[in-house]
């Protein structure tokens, strides 16, 4: 096998004219290190060819499990057509860089710029940056928009006491370098305390936090009213919620959500939990917006073009001032995203979530049916997942559920949660004839 | 030969039509959900998949990217991306969630925790986190640890040093983890200035965050003293691996006296860049900032792995473990490579940047080169100089930056052009040399779209198809 990169394509006869040509004996001349800072060892990674390689990475990765995953908690399983595989693929979209020079990135744009629409249409709001890493990071810019944007020196961040683990502890990070502290308000039945969270907010609140659905699949019934709490105090109401859910859920707009946030969940496979930020809020906070934007203007000749816009609030002009140290984001994911949710259309996107409804409401009544289990544990609406609470150990039902093939979430000594989508739908039969073995 | 870049024209208004103006649909929300808690209705473009392949086919081939042709970008390292890494990201066993139980997902685990050994190995350092999933979220990593390290020796610090040339995301990283940033001018020749940072450092120095080599294309010749005179205040040396390329198998940052770094994966491991991302930013630390990593990180057992929290980790980054599908194809990419083929791809990358910096026209100031070099457009504005290399269908290089040049032309070749094509950019480069302000204002023409106003999208943004006029 050749002895070097195989994608640096220089015969030796290329090399000899080039090195001469810069006037050196060899490439070594070229490195200009001290002999005290050279490396003279070695990694110890062996160079393998491809198929070996497609081989032997292939055969690590079947190492995992293959169980029939009913879990969600923020992290959704949806069927990605495989046209947006294909689509994404083409190499002038995956292989391209940040749009600095946007006459030769009209492609990208228009698509972030599609993207960005596509997030109004859902939110309501006319503002959508073309994404944050994940769910969490961008909960986490979302709390130094409201320290930003926020005229009083608060310092309270409310978010509920049920909450992804990850998005409480970036958050946590986002915060270190200001004086906000993240607290905890609690839940009621599956949906927020409204009244708990009254005595809390207070005028040192700059932000409070709800989620639709919450992390436990509950869709929250009285979001204008945790808005207009935010609200008496002046402080940011900030929604976290997903594409699917959005396309069926009252607007963020209608309910008096200032910032969305939360993950995609369409375009990607469950990928380990990478993820697609989203990020939209109201006009007013347009300067103080973490992340790209792309903008329309035109083109020399007139006609309609696309371009990154107000860099100025970004990092590579602003630095330490900047809004945000986001400079690679998720352009790609977000393609994704798009291509996907417009293969389904309106109608398709809001079929996915109304079969997510009835598939939780119906998977919900089955195990609720099977004894010593009841399901789901509150009294709320569900969009594809819910809590079941179990007779027997959590934990025991779980270990005879991955016995059987299937993956689910413990919460605690007698609380499981299960998530189901059109991807897992198949395998509700056989998955409730586990259950009802396994919380025997 | 000459690129002309695809166009689709709808009408003399605009190029291909956003999906919107070609079809939407509005359609009333029926659902089993009660009214009062669903909207009324959802309006969005519900093309069929024929016309979805034909939108973003036609969009594609208004999109350059590194197989349209040379992308020397200055500082971004934009490599060709080999095939088959995106075959093992697409591999059904690695879309898994990532809530299953670690002892479910011992492939996962396997991988990951071979790229941090990997990372290790070439970084120099001992311990590797992957969960930053950009390299600017690797650098606040970073510095949390730094902070965390300090507090955890009741050693409260304010500061942290940046050179002014650094990328401007170390200043936004810095002041995210409540630092003051305190930025200092480079020497005159291009490296840093020793006394400037003698007179920055103090007890109250946090860390340095250094670019090695640094933006100008140049090695700081002076590591270990720089590495001395922060360590002699008590503060930690930090990398900045974006320009990691050009010394793979030459040098390694920890040997350099650096104490943390993060990794620019799709730049050094040639992992696609997806048009802004996704990427990731693996963290490579010393020993003994190993306990502040995020958490979970990934260890191995007998026979597996497992997860554990480090004992005084930062918390998290990211809501999982950062962006899996980028560290398979970092992966595999590595492995593919080796140790051979590591070095050669920086010999490849240095010679590149060493060749075409003596056949290009413009002054090419300071020198020897690694990777990257900075010209200089003299009277001319950078940014024209990028417009009309548009028109020899080359994508120009980082324009206006670093500050320190004047007019600079940030130029980054990489590996993965042969001979024939950087004298193709050299050609590029200087075709466009003496070309008068009016020739340059008329590029670039061979584009999908003109020149851009960039100034009015600004002065009047227009940010999603909902706020464009109606068509009248």
């Amino acid at each position: 096998m050749r002895r070097g990169s195989p994608y640096a394509p220089h015969t030796s006869a290329e090399t000899a004219a080039m090195l001469s040509a810069i006037g050196v004996e060899s490439e070594e001349d070229l490195f200009d290190i001290p002999d005290a800072v050279r490396f003279e060892g070695t990694f110890g990674i062996e160079a393998t060819g491809e198929r070996e390689l497609r081989e032997a990475v292939g055969r690590m990765l079947d190492r995992n499990e293959d169980l029939t995953e009913f879990l969600g908690r923020g992290q959704h399983s949806h069927y990605v057509p495989s046209v947006v595989d294909h689509l994404s693929d083409r190499s002038e979209f995956l292989t391209s860089y940040t749009q600095y020079q946007p006459e030769v990135a009209q492609g990208f744009l228009q698509s972030l710029f599609e993207y960005q629409s596509l997030l109004v249409e859902l939110t309501g709001l006319p503002i959508a940056n073309c994404s944050m890493y994940d769910a969490a990071t961008a909960l986490g810019e979302a709390a130094t928009l409201a320290l930003r944007v926020r005229e009083t020196s608060g310092h309270r961040v409310l978010v509920p006491e049920e909450i992804q683990e990850g998005r409480r502890a970036v958050l946590e990070n986002y915060v270190v370098g200001s004086d906000l502290a993240v607290e905890s308000y609690p839940m009621a039945d599956g949906n927020v305390d409204t009244e708990a969270l009254a005595e809390l907010v207070d005028e040192d609140t700059v932000m409070v936090y709800a989620e639709s659905p919450t992390v436990r699949g509950a869709i929250e019934e009285s979001p204008a009213a945790i808005g207009g709490l935010a609200h008496d105090h002046e402080a940011l109401f900030v929604l976290g919620s997903d594409v699917v859910s959005l396309s069926v859920l009252q607007r963020p707009s209608d309910v008096g959500a200032d910032v969305v946030v939360g993950d995609a969940s369409l375009g990607l496979p469950t990928a380990y939990g990478m993820g697609l930020g989203l990020f939209a809020c109201r006009e007013r906070y347009l300067r103080q917006v973490p992340g790209r934007l792309v903008g329309a203007s035109e083109d020399a000749t007139g006609r309609r073009a696309y371009t990154l816009t107000l860099q100025t609030r970004e990092q590579h002009i602003r630095r330490e001032r900047a809004t945000s140290n986001i400079c690679t984001n998720q352009a790609w994911v977000a393609l994704r995203a798009a291509m996907h949710a417009f293969s389904l259309g309106p109608d398709g996107l809001q079929g996915l979530a109304n079969d997510c409804v009835r598939y939780a409401d119906e998977l919900a009544a089955r195990l609720d049916d099977i004894a010593g289990v009841q399901a789901p544990t509150d009294s709320r609406h569900h969009l594809r997942e819910f809590p079941v609470r179990t007779d027997q150990p959590a934990k025991a039902v779980a270990d005879d559920l991955r016995d059987a093939g299937f993956a689910v979430h413990t919460l605690d000594e007698h609380l499981l949660q299960v998530c189901v989508t059109e991807t897992n739908y198949d395998a509700v039969d056989a998955f409730v004839a586990a259950f009802e073995e396994a919380a025997r | 030969m000459i690129y002309d870049q695809a166009r689709w024209t709808e009408d003399d208004e605009r190029y291909e039509p956003l999906l919107s103006e070609k079809e939407a649909e509005t359609v009333e929300t029926d659902s089993p959900l009660p009214a009062d808690l669903t909207r009324d209705e959802l309006t969005l473009p519900g093309p069929s998949e024929p016309e979805l392949a034909r939108h973003y086919t036609r969009l594609s081939q208004m999109n350059y990217g590194v197989e349209s042709g040379p992308f020397p970008l200055g500082s971004c390292t934009m490599k060709y991306n080999p095939k088959f890494t995106e075959d093992l990201a697409a591999h059904p066993a690695a879309s898994v969630h990532p809530d299953r139980d670690p002892s479910t997902v011992q492939g996962t685990l396997a991988v990951m925790h071979g790229l941090q050994e990997q990372l290790a190995a070439i970084g120099g350092m001992d311990a590797v986190t992957l969960q930053p999933p950009a390299g600017a979220a690797g650098e606040l990593t970073g510095i949390l640890v730094a902070k965390r390290y300090h507090e955890s020796r009741d050693d409260e610090r304010s500061e942290v040093i940046v050179p002014d040339s650094a990328h401007g995301t170390n200043f936004a990283s810095a002041a995210m983890a409540g630092y003051d940033v305190v930025s200092i001018p480079a020497a005159e020749d291009g490296r840093v200035d020793l006394e400037a940072l003698e007179a920055a450092l103090s007890e109250e120095t946090a860390a340095l965050m250094l670019t090695n080599p640094n933006t100008l294309g140049l090695f700081e010749r002076d590591i270990e003293r720089i590495a001395e005179m922060v360590h002699d205040v008590g503060g930690l040396l930090y990398y900045d691996g974006a320009n990691l390329n050009a010394l793979l198998g030459r040098a390694r940052p920890g040997d350099m006296g650096f104490d943390v770094m993060h990794y620019n994966v799709h730049k050094t491991f040639a992992t696609p860049h997806g048009g802004g991302g996704p990427g990731a930013g693996p963290v490579g630390v010393v020993s003994e900032l190993a306990e502040f990593l995020p958490r979970p990180h990934v260890r191995a057992t007998d026979g597996g792995y497992e997860l554990y929290d480090p004992e005084r980790s930062i918390g998290k980054v990211h809501g999982y473990l950062g962006n899996w599908l980028v560290l398979v194809k970092t992966y595999a990419y590595i492995r593919r490579l080796g140790d051979e083929g590591l070095a050669d791809a920086s010999a490849k990358a240095v010679l590149n940047a060493n060749y075409l910096a003596s056949q290009v026209e413009y002054e090419v100031p300071y020198g020897p080169f690694h990777h990257e070099f900075v010209a200089s457009a003299g009277d001319q504005d950078a940014a024209d100089v990028a417009k009309k290399m548009l028109d020899h269908g080359v994508h120009p290089p980082t324009t206006k930056w670093p500050e320190t040049v004047h007019e600079a032309l940030m130029t980054e070749p990489t590996e993965v052009e042969s001979k024939r094509s950087l004298d193709q950019l050299a050609e590029a480069f200087n075709a466009v040399v003496g070309e008068s302000e009016e020739s340059l204002a008329e590029a670039p023409k061979r584009t999908a779209a003109g020149r851009i106003d960039q100034a009015s999208a600004a002065r009047n943004p227009r940010l999603s198809w909902q706020a464009l006029e109606p068509e009248e």
